[in-house]
């Protein structure tokens, strides 16, 4: 773990260039939170130094549960004492202040100018400490370590993982006063920091898709006038073309095993699904319609296939099951359904989904087969679950701007980036 | 433009083509075909009486050539939500198209658009679709398919930037360009 997260900090780190945030945490405005949600203090982490550390660890676990809306943090404000050893807590304060847990840490420098930080977290009512930890982390890499921390509380509280130490694809447009586009597909921490542009071009970039690893990227790039699916390493840059035809080369969606990418083709004169086998680099067609058959995405299993078809005349979404070729609809709510994707438990079904000429994000309870709209939004699209089942991100648009929101599963929560210049679309929630 | 100079070359061999074609020669039904054709009338029809039969020929001439240049201005062609069914109103400019491209053996690109509403990879199947709804109704007017390239743009490449039906309409489309 330690090590992969040092990896992708170096990386980071030597990339360099750490933009403008789409969408900075500070700025994800919760929108709408749980009923009841937990209290918790994170007091600012003691250690050598600690004024002069580029990081501030409770601050970002704060905005971490903060953004799940599932969470109240304790403005270090209002604290009435700043403990940060376990012998320096004084559970009353705490309780006064009507909270339910505490977190606590110091930061002591570590080999070759890291840091090993130690945390501790405090259930107040109990009087008890039920989380202890170090996290190791290299000279650039609290915000790991602080997310990583976040994923254990949030783990120990709601008995789910935590998705704090992931990532977020995602296309920028800018255009020019000249009517020219800036297209760039770019990657963030999954609360925004540390931006990184994976892919700058002038012609349109669409579909970013995670491998199952995290380390790769698969995506839509016009740069040769017509759309290609490309397969890049984030890490190193490196890229390759995957081989092209006439027609439409689009929507790429690796296979849980990370060895096939499902895809889109119109070589054969209109838009089917095609699997591709990275390593053979052999195309196996999966659809057989005249219809517009595209968006295809996979279960967890990898033995189905969703995808978006009009094979009954509107789009609507299907499965096709691998191993018997049948093909079932899934969706008959609506007359636009398109792009599903489903939740890694294959219960759910994440969809676009119209509903009275307003475009919303839905989700499907494929058990209960009951429809679900989730968004008050118009314009939504480009859902992506995150690798833990709680949230979804999606693209939607506010005052003319392209803009990144978030709505929880069940969708009692929501959040929202802001508007920034030029539009931001297309966001890919990597794996854990 | 490209498509300028490509007119000349060809423009008097199609007005000779479409003045033969003319039977009666009436006025009357001159741009009534095809929306944003605003031709209707330039040529004044006051003055024939005083043309010999030969000017009456060239003046023919010359306005079916105005007729199909204004016609061959017309290179967007635009669609109904979700739909590839190509409009009455743009069939007398995809006939001018048609015969310029048998008669030139030009090259064509067809840029298909889809307006921002749906899913982006819908609207890319959408877009081509659309494209090919145009590129099928050129072949059927006798241009070779070896002249006419298709590609889609799907959403990715919006006319008009506005999130109204007034926007949506301009970008549902297909752009043809000569060329290619």
């Amino acid at each position: 773990m330690t090590s992969q997260l040092l990896r992708i900090t170096l990386v980071l780190f030597m990339v360099a260039g750490f933009l403008r945030p789409a969408w900075a945490a500070l700025e994800i405005e919760i929108t709408q939170g749980v009923d009841n949600p937990t209290r918790i203090a994170a007091v600012p982490f003691g250690g050598q130094g600690a004024g002069t550390l580029p990081e501030d660890i409770a601050q970002i676990v704060s905005a971490d549960l903060s953004r799940s809306g599932q969470f109240v943090a304790l403005n270090q404000r209002n604290m009435m004492s700043l403990p940060t050893r376990a012998d320096q807590v004084y559970y009353r304060d705490w309780r006064i202040l009507n909270q339910e847990f505490l977190l606590i840490g110091q930061i002591t420098p570590h080999e070759a100018g890291g840091y090993r930080v130690h945390y501790e977290l405090f259930d107040v009512y109990k009087q008890q400490r039920i989380v202890e930890g170090d996290v190791k982390a290299g000279p650039n890499q609290l915000r790991d370590a602080a997310h990583l921390i976040s994923d254990k509380i949030y783990e120990r509280l709601t008995g789910i993982k935590g998705a704090f130490s992931t990532r977020i694809a995602y296309v920028t447009v800018d255009r020019k006063t000249d009517g020219s586009e800036r297209i760039k597909l770019l990657v963030a921490d999954a609360d925004g920091f540390r931006e990184k542009v994976i892919r700058d071009s002038r012609e349109p970039i669409m579909s970013p898709h995670w491998s199952p690893d995290g380390n790769k990227l698969a995506y839509v790039s016009f740069e040769s006038r017509r759309p290609a699916v490309y397969i890049q390493d984030v890490s190193t840059g490196k890229r390759e073309k995957v081989p092209s035809f006439k027609g439409i080369n689009s929507a790429p969606a690796w296979s849980p095993d990370g060895r096939k990418l499902a895809m889109t083709l119109s070589k054969d004169g209109n838009p089917e699904v095609y699997i591709y086998d990275i390593a053979s680099r052999q195309f196996t067609r999966v659809t057989r319609h005249f219809g517009i058959d595209t968006e295809p995405s996979w279960s967890a299993d990898g033995k189905s296939l969703v995808f978006t078809s009009s094979r009954g005349g509107k789009p609507q979404i299907y499965r096709k099951h691998l191993q018997t070729g049948k093909v079932e609809r899934l969706t008959f709510e609506g007359d636009y359904n398109a792009r599903g994707r489903l939740s890694s438990d294959g219960r759910y079904l994440v969809m676009v989904h119209r509903r009275q000429g307003i475009f919303h994000i839905a989700v499907l309870d494929l058990e209960r087969n009951r429809l679900r709209v989730l968004t008050q939004t118009d314009l939504d699209e480009s859902p992506s679950i995150a690798p833990n089942g709680s949230m979804i991100i999606y693209a939607t648009n506010d005052r003319n701007k392209g803009i990144l929101a978030f709505v929880s599963l069940d969708g009692r929560v929501k959040s929202r980036g802001p508007a920034k210049f030029g539009d931001v679309r297309e966001p890919a929630w990597s794996p854990l | 433009m490209q498509l300028a100079t490509l007119f000349k070359v060809t423009l008097l061999g199609l007005a000779i083509t479409a003045a033969g074609c003319s039977t009666t020669g009436g006025g009357a039904d001159a741009g009534a075909n095809g929306a944003g054709v605003n031709g209707e009338g330039a040529y004044g029809a006051g003055d024939r009486a005083a043309l010999s039969a030969e000017e009456q020929a060239a003046a023919d001439a010359a306005r079916a050539a105005a007729e199909a240049e204004q016609l061959l201005n017309i290179t967007t062609f635009y669609f109904d939500f979700d739909q590839t069914t190509i409009k009455q109103e743009a069939r007398a400019a995809l006939e001018a198209h048609a015969a310029y491209l048998v008669q030139s053996g030009s090259n064509v690109v067809l840029e298909g658009h889809a307006d921002e509403r749906g899913t982006r990879e819908y609207n890319l199947a959408l877009g081509e679709r659309r494209a090919q709804a145009i590129a099928r109704y050129l072949t059927a007017l006798g241009v070779s398919s070896q002249q006419i390239e298709t590609v889609s743009y799907g959403e990715e490449r919006a006319a008009s930037m506005g999130h109204d039906e007034t926007s949506w309409s301009l970008n549902r489309r297909v752009d043809l360009r000569y060329g290619g």
